[in-house]
């Protein structure tokens, strides 16, 4: 907790060289004729001073505390008794973790030796060390940089700009942030990918037909092979996502058509509000329906007509996917419905088309790179979720054609070989990964194109 | 004088023409079918919910007569009497006729284990009752609630049910004397997780959200808005900010999952962070919402007319002062409309939190951003797959709850927008 008052004290130091610097700026400019005498405003002396106070202290804050803890427990290890501290590295960690354990007060395994005790007593002290320091240090150089900065005013500072400088600098650093992920994402699901690609080839895994992953913990264990052919897995989730789209691009389609060139005002002001609330909900709960309702009632129906249904068929999945992207499918298409050109409407008309001929061959063509466009993107969607196949559709991994079969998806696999407890190790974990890094490929390339597609298309029409 | 309508052309086109008027009726009968199924889906959504949920805002409680007997009482720590044994003692005062040990323990159900925490807080509380008796209502176990709200079928032969026939008497006797009532369900809003369904409530789960969203509002909002202002208002048109737009309108489509992926390798296995806590999940949240965030506020920059940016620059400002005087007040509404929305969208996100871990079976209710929690639509994930009938119930009210969140916070979107909307 001492660390939440230091980042208040670091707080309100800095606004207090806010005032400081501003106080100054007026003390100066009384000397030359006025504030207008002086380059910027005050209150920018006053940023200036705050800002060479704050930042640099938090800068040194951040570093320290993320330095503090494996300094410290170099220290620690390298005073213990040697026959603790030669250990091999696992079972050293582990007795460090039994010493953090004693300082936070938690339960430890087993009764802690004098020598871990001590150790731990070592570490409390460090820490107190530590913290003590670091707060000598931030203060020292917060009143330090206030006090430098002060005397530095003078009505020719530029403070403005330098101000405004590290503004944007702070600016720039926020969008790159973005690139930051896009880098992160790849870096972290690539690095684990090459570690299993090493343990299992890469034609195995594209090409393979059996999915196992559970794998062996004894060598004489049975069932437990670990095979990683994940064609099967990629077979699911396409049949899954095809449901999806059957249900969606027709109804999503014929009723954006529909609210956009047939609904009255009175309508459509009612009904697309209702339909958006679709894309709202959270898709917990659309799988939750799916393994409640929906499920049932297709298992039900199939055994009115003599089919054996399982009750986590893809089809129960695909179809509450596909309710899912209906409102996706439809505002998009409804976007670019609208962005063709009233005049290609009335010169169809005028020509004696009824209005079903003129959407069909009229707005519909027009339309189409953008309708592909956002199909792509919904596609993209429906190979991405989630938690409604984890909810609703089969972990067995069957190669079946059979949309009343249980199937499973790249999703599933991922959710189920990383919830729980995981070794960093073991193929198994590692090919939630290899999963991963497929999946984020491949939407991203059906991302690029339907973006590439519709960026197109609507500037042949601006 | 007749001019007979003789012209060819004429006659052909009125020939079709019942037929293209046929499939004009067609086709718009199909659009209107399809705008109708997709809101049907909506309607039986919600029924299917509300009619599976709604009765979990009721609570069976029994009303038994507890002796405090002061035998129990003789350790200094009155926690660790045997408060379960005084339940038991009084039900069998109740029912002495029930002797045999498996109908006792048949009798005993009834009640919920967690009576006796009832119980340890009222001599908690008041230590004065020991030795005195007692008349208090405590909470039945979660299939004699389900039984009383008609969810067991009576008529089903006794193996299939998991209500026996002695208890149903049992059941009915207390009934009979008033001794059985349902109130508001209060339990489900104050209470932690549980492996007993009348034990669990959201209040775990909703803080839990509110420690994630926190972070996650309190990172993505300042960042989003500031990386909006710099791609609008600053940057260069050059090919690196066509990288960065190109690349966040990607990462607002790639997968959430790989958001999990992310965290899972980047902030618990490199940066060592503690697993299932409101920290991890709120960055993870927080890298998914940021895309939604910058889309939104430079939508809101754009919509700012530039004559506002020249008048201001025209009269001397910075360019720096002309965003923060001028631009940003004006396009505010609309960026928080976009956070509020993105927010929506985090609350309601499952995937990536399972991940880093927030499925974790978790009791106590977290007391700050580095304990152990869960949030609301992992709570349902994970009642979801309980297979107690009590749990199914639990599940829907826990969706109708996080609806109404989702619901408020839209609506909130919305007013702000009409509010604040200027139309230029």
């Amino acid at each position: 907790m001492r660390t939440s008052y230091l980042l208040t004290t670091i707080v309100v130091l800095a606004l207090g060289s806010y005032f400081l610097g501003r106080s100054k700026a007026f003390a100066v400019s009384k000397s030359c004729g006025g504030v207008k005498a002086l380059h910027s405003l005050p209150s920018h002396y006053g940023m200036w001073t705050a800002l060479w106070c704050a930042v640099p202290a938090l800068l040194v804050f951040a570093l320290w505390n993320a330095a503090e803890s494996p300094i410290i427990t170099s220290l620690v290890v390298a005073g213990l008794p040697p026959d603790i501290s030669s250990l091999p590295p696992s079972k050293l960690g582990l007795i460090i973790n039994d010493i953090k354990n004693i300082i936070s007060g938690n339960i430890t395994s087993g009764t802690p030796s004098p020598a871990i005790l001590q150790a731990a007593e070592h570490y409390r002290a460090l820490q107190a060390i530590s913290v003590n320091a670091m707060t000598a240090v931030i203060l020292s150089l917060m009143v330090a940089a206030g006090i430098t900065i002060r005397n530095r005013i003078s009505p020719a500072l530029k403070a403005r700009n330098k101000v405004e400088k590290l503004i944007q600098l702070f600016l720039f650093l926020s969008s790159a942030i973005a690139i930051l992920i896009t880098v992160g994402i790849v870096l972290s699901v690539l690095f684990e990918s090459i570690r299993f690609f090493k343990a299992i080839p890469l034609t195995d895994f594209l090409f393979g037909l059996s999915w196992s992953p559970q794998t062996a913990m004894r060598s004489d264990q049975v069932g437990s092979s670990g095979a990683f052919g994940a064609v099967p897995v990629f077979a699911g989730t396409a049949m899954i996502a095809f449901i999806a789209m059957l249900v969606a691009v027709p109804i999503g389609l014929m009723s954006a058509i529909y609210l956009s060139e047939y609904a009255g005002n009175r309508f459509r002001t009612i009904a697309k509000p209702l339909l958006e609330i679709l894309a709202g909900i959270p898709t917990v709960v659309y799988g939750f329906f799916a393994a409640l309702t929906v499920a049932p009632f297709i298992r039900d129906t199939g055994g009115i007509f003599g089919l054996s249904v399982s009750s986590e068929s893809a089809l129960a999945a695909g179809l509450v996917m596909g309710i899912m992207i209906i409102p996706f499918v439809s505002s998009l298409s409804d976007d670019v419905i609208h962005a063709v050109p009233q005049t290609m409407r009335d010169g169809s008309l005028a020509l004696g088309a009824t209005k079903y001929e003129t959407i069909s061959n009229v707005v519909v063509p027009a339309a189409l790179p953008g309708i592909v466009g956002g199909v792509l993107l919904a596609v993209s969607r429906a190979i991405g979720e989630t938690m409604i196949v984890v909810m609703a559709a089969g972990l067995s991994a069957n190669l079946t054609a059979n949309p009343l079969k249980a199937v499973t998806t790249v999703t599933v696999q991922i959710v189920t070989l990383l919830v729980g407890d995981q070794e960093f190790d073991s193929p198994k974990t590692l090919a939630a990964f290899a999963l991963g890094l497929l999946l984020f490929i491949f939407t991203l390339v059906l991302n690029i194109i339907a973006l590439y597609v519709v960026r197109k298309y609507r500037e042949q029409y601006e | 004088m007749d001019q007979p309508a003789t012209n060819p052309a004429i006659d052909k086109v009125n020939r079709g023409l019942k037929r293209r008027y046929r499939a004009e009726r067609r086709f718009r009968l199909c659009g209107a079918t399809a705008v109708f199924a997709a809101l049907c889906f909506l309607f039986i959504l919600f029924f299917s919910i509300v009619s599976s949920g709604y009765k979990a805002f009721q609570k069976t409680f029994i009303q038994i007569d507890v002796f405090f007997d002061p035998a129990e009482f003789t350790n200094e720590n009155l926690a660790t009497a045997n408060f379960p044994a005084l339940i038991k003692a009084s039900m069998s005062s109740r029912f002495p006729e029930v002797t045999a040990r498996r109908d006792k323990k048949d009798l005993y159900y009834l009640i919920s284990p967690g009576a006796s925490f009832q119980l340890m807080k009222l001599i908690k509380n008041n230590p004065a009752l020991i030795g005195q008796k007692e008349r208090i209502w405590v909470s039945a176990n979660d299939d004699v609630d389900m039984l009383l709200k008609g969810n067991i079928d009576r008529t089903r032969p006794e193996s299939e049910r998991r209500i026996n026939d002695k208890q149903l008497a049992w059941l009915d006797t207390l009934a009979g004397e008033g001794k059985i009532k349902k109130t508001f369900n209060m339990a489900f809003f104050t209470l932690g997780d549980s492996r007993e369904p009348e034990q669990a409530g959201i209040w775990g789960a909703t803080c839990g959200s509110f420690y994630t969203l926190l972070i996650t509002l309190s990172l993505s909002f300042p960042i989003g808005v500031a990386a909006a202002v710099y791609l609008e208002e600053f940057a260069p048109k050059n090919r690196w900010t066509d990288i960065i737009e190109v690349n966040i309108n990607n990462l607002a489509a790639v997968p959430s999952i790989v958001y999990g992926l992310l965290g899972l390798a980047v902030f618990i296995n490199f940066f060592g962070m503690p697993r299932s806590t409101p920290v991890v999940g709120g960055l993870v949240l927080t890298l998914m919402t940021l895309p939604i965030i910058i889309i939104a506020s430079r939508a809101s920059l754009k919509s700012v007319p530039p004559s506002i940016r020249e008048a201001a620059l025209g009269i001397g400002a910075s360019k720096m002062q002309m965003v923060a005087h001028h631009v940003l007040p004006l396009a505010l509404p609309g960026m928080l409309t976009g956070t509020i929305i993105g927010m929506a969208h985090a609350l309601g996100e499952t995937a990536p939190l399972l991940m880093v871990g927030m499925v974790a079976f978790i009791v106590d209710i977290p007391q700050g951003f580095t304990d152990p929690a869960t949030v609301l639509p992992v709570q349902i994930y994970l009642w979801s797959d309980s297979p107690e009938r009590a749990f199914m119930e639990k599940t829907s009210a826990a969706i109708m709850v996080l609806l109404v969140f989702l619901f408020l916070m839209n609506a909130v979107a919305i007013f702000l927008r009409k509010r604040f909307e200027i139309k230029w």
